[in-house]
């Protein structure tokens, strides 16, 4: 206990921890009763939240458009197949360079942990050349592959498989058990939680990435969710409770995987040290 | 020994070399390999290889490029592109635009992470503090990390909505002049930085909870038993316990807020008059708005070398507190 004891700190702690969540979630709350209420009400002016009667008004306007299912189908196409990829080549780079001896390892593991200083968006021009030449503007693979390079994830699972003794591994290979096979069934299982770990915050990193999407996509039918907001958010004008129930919608999926997941990211933060891409 | 006849590809090791270091490494094995190095030494290459190859094709690839075109005129609107040595470095140096944007950058890094670093500090000792309902302080502070760029800006152009948004509602209501939120050139980027902070802190926080939830009892209780009160042991005790916390949260924070893009993109495509125009606004203006690559590109490089010197400061600074 930070306070202790003392009553007063106690209250004094516990007040304001209240009145700041509810600064943060004000804005929240402010979309969520502005989505429920029809345009007209939006629009008269006053302070009260109540202003209007309830309605699912713009949230049927919304869906009519048709688009947001769309992009929320790509989204989540894209953030799985990212998630999958990244995991995959990101844990078997690990492993390599946490139990290799082939040559060269040290230099290559010391080139993938200083890129982790590159900012992606310095990366932008020259890949989208990249992918002009490669024809793959206004394609799935376009959005995906520049994001499957996690030097971050490596350097973490890395220090990981570091930890691991290496005994059990071992014991398995004098049963005549090959890498691959030690890797997938020994390794593997004793680190779900930091492969879970890594996989959560790829996902969150692949779901929410704009620039990238932004830059490669031109197709309404490929965009993700941030990107096709973006291009209808002008488009909406003054349309508020519209805006609002859209937004909200498209914050929805990853509220409810962090109340799923709530406990396992709070540790995953602590036993990564790090996160994000 | 087992053999390597499963692993195919790999192929057996050459005996010698193995099984000299095995004999005279075996028992005080922990760093090198002790399943015998050598023998997974081409089957750790495959392992790699995937990596390897995305990494080279979306990482090095375009650094390289990059490099080069930073040299050259390439355009996306011309064919042909020629060697221009140090001209478009030269002309970064003498461009305004390059240093204001810069100047905004550095500006908007300033007043955001401060905040973000304070704030998030004050929400984990609040949170620590073992008040009932865990799981709503933590949605509370961090569920908005986990909103796409759009959506923030979304539900904050509505809360800075000039007539009807919730801000001029409140401004108005405690009988101040309404304010330009996102249309004063002196108020704009300081709403970005406050949309920021609400959107990003909860990283920060989560962090220093989690070094919060691991600090050790003893010391924090044998100040208490010592008399020390609340502010003292808070002062003394725990924020030194958290100074390497600390280091990693600035030092991260203060790259996140040079990196400025997205939001600022979105809600005023840097205006007002270029008030909030961050530098990676700038090279996205002058890549893909402007066409011209290289140009864009040498100016990238500029910035990433500020990014490095920020950051090889910042790790002296902090190896120096230790």
């Amino acid at each position: 206990m930070l306070l202790g004891a003392g009553r007063w700190p106690r209250a004094l702690g516990g007040t304001a921890l209240i009145v700041m969540a509810a600064v943060w979630l004000l804005p929240f709350v402010w979309a969520v009763v502005t989505s429920f209420q029809s345009e007209a009400d939006v629009t008269t002016p006053g302070l009260s939240p109540f202003k209007g009667a309830f309605t699912l008004e713009s949230y049927r306007e919304v869906f009519d458009r048709g688009n947001l299912p769309v992009w929320a189908f790509n989204s989540l196409l894209i953030a799985a197949v990212v998630t999958a990829l990244t995991v995959a080549i990101s844990t078997l780079a690990a492993y390599g360079f946490s139990r290799g001896t082939f040559r060269g390892r040290r230099a290559l593991m010391a080139l993938t942990v200083a890129s982790i200083m590159v900012p992606p968006q310095l990366l932008i021009v020259p890949l989208f050349r990249q992918m002009l030449a490669f024809d793959l503007v206004d394609t799935y693979w376009a959005v995906i592959l520049p994001q499957i390079v996690a030097p971050m994830m490596v350097f973490i699972l890395k220090r990981f498989f570091d930890g691991i003794p290496r005994e059990l591994e071992e014991a398995a290979r004098i049963d005549g058990a090959s890498d691959l096979r030690v890797f997938w069934s020994i390794v593997l299982p004793l680190s779900r939680p930091i492969v879970a770990a890594v996989g959560i915050f790829v996902f969150i990193g692949a779901w929410n990435n704009f620039l990238w999407p932004f830059i490669v996509t031109n197709d309404s039918d490929l965009m993700t969710l941030p990107v096709g907001l973006a291009t209808v958010k002008d488009a909406y004008g003054t349309v508020y409770a519209q805006s609002m129930a859209s937004a909200l919608l498209a914050a929805l999926p990853l509220i409810v995987v962090f109340l799923l997941f709530q406990r396992r990211i709070v540790r995953s933060v602590a036993t990564t040290g790090l996160g994000g891409t | 020994m087992s053999t390597t006849a499963s692993t195919g590809a790999a192929g057996p090791r050459p005996l010698s070399e193995g099984a000299a270091r095995d004999s005279a490494a075996r028992p005080a094995v922990t760093e090198a390999a002790p399943g015998g190095p050598g023998r997974r030494g081409r089957t750790g290459l495959l392992f790699v290889l995937p990596f390897t190859v995305a990494f080279g094709l979306f990482m090095v690839w375009p650094i390289v490029y990059g490099i080069w075109m930073s040299f050259t005129d390439e355009s996306l609107s011309l064919r042909g592109t020629s060697f221009v040595g140090f001209d478009n470095y030269a002309e970064a140096f003498g461009d305004p635009d390059v240093w204001s944007s810069l100047g905004n950058t550095v500006f908007f890094t300033l007043i955001s992470s401060v905040p973000l670093v304070v704030i998030a500090l004050a929400m984990a000792l609040l949170v620590h503090t073992g008040l009932a309902g865990q799981w709503v302080w933590r949605l509370a502070f961090f569920a908005p990390y986990l909103l796409p760029v759009t959506v923030v800006t979304l539900i904050w152009s509505w809360l800075y909505q000039p007539d009807l948004g919730l801000g001029n509602e409140l401004v108005t209501a405690i009988g101040l002049e309404p304010v330009g939120w996102l249309s004063d050139e002196s108020v704009a980027m300081w709403s970005m930085a406050v949309l920021t902070i609400w959107w990003t802190v909860g990283f920060n926080f989560l962090l220093y909870l989690a070094a919060l939830q691991s600090l050790p009892d003893s010391l924090h209780e044998a100040a208490a038993l010592d008399g020390a009160g609340a502010w003292r042991r808070l002062w003394s005790v725990v924020l030194p316990q958290l100074r390497r916390t600390t280091g990693l949260v600035v030092m991260l924070q203060i790259l996140a807020s040079l990196k400025v893009f997205d939001q600022i993109y979105i809600l005023t495509k840097g205006g007002p008059n270029e008030s909030t125009r961050p530098i990676l606004e700038y090279i996205y203006d002058v890549g893909f708005t402007g066409y011209r690559l290289g140009y864009a590109s040498s100016i990238s490089y500029l910035f990433f070398a500020i990014v490095i010197i920020v950051s090889i400061a910042q790790l002296r600074f902090f190896r120096q507190g230790d």
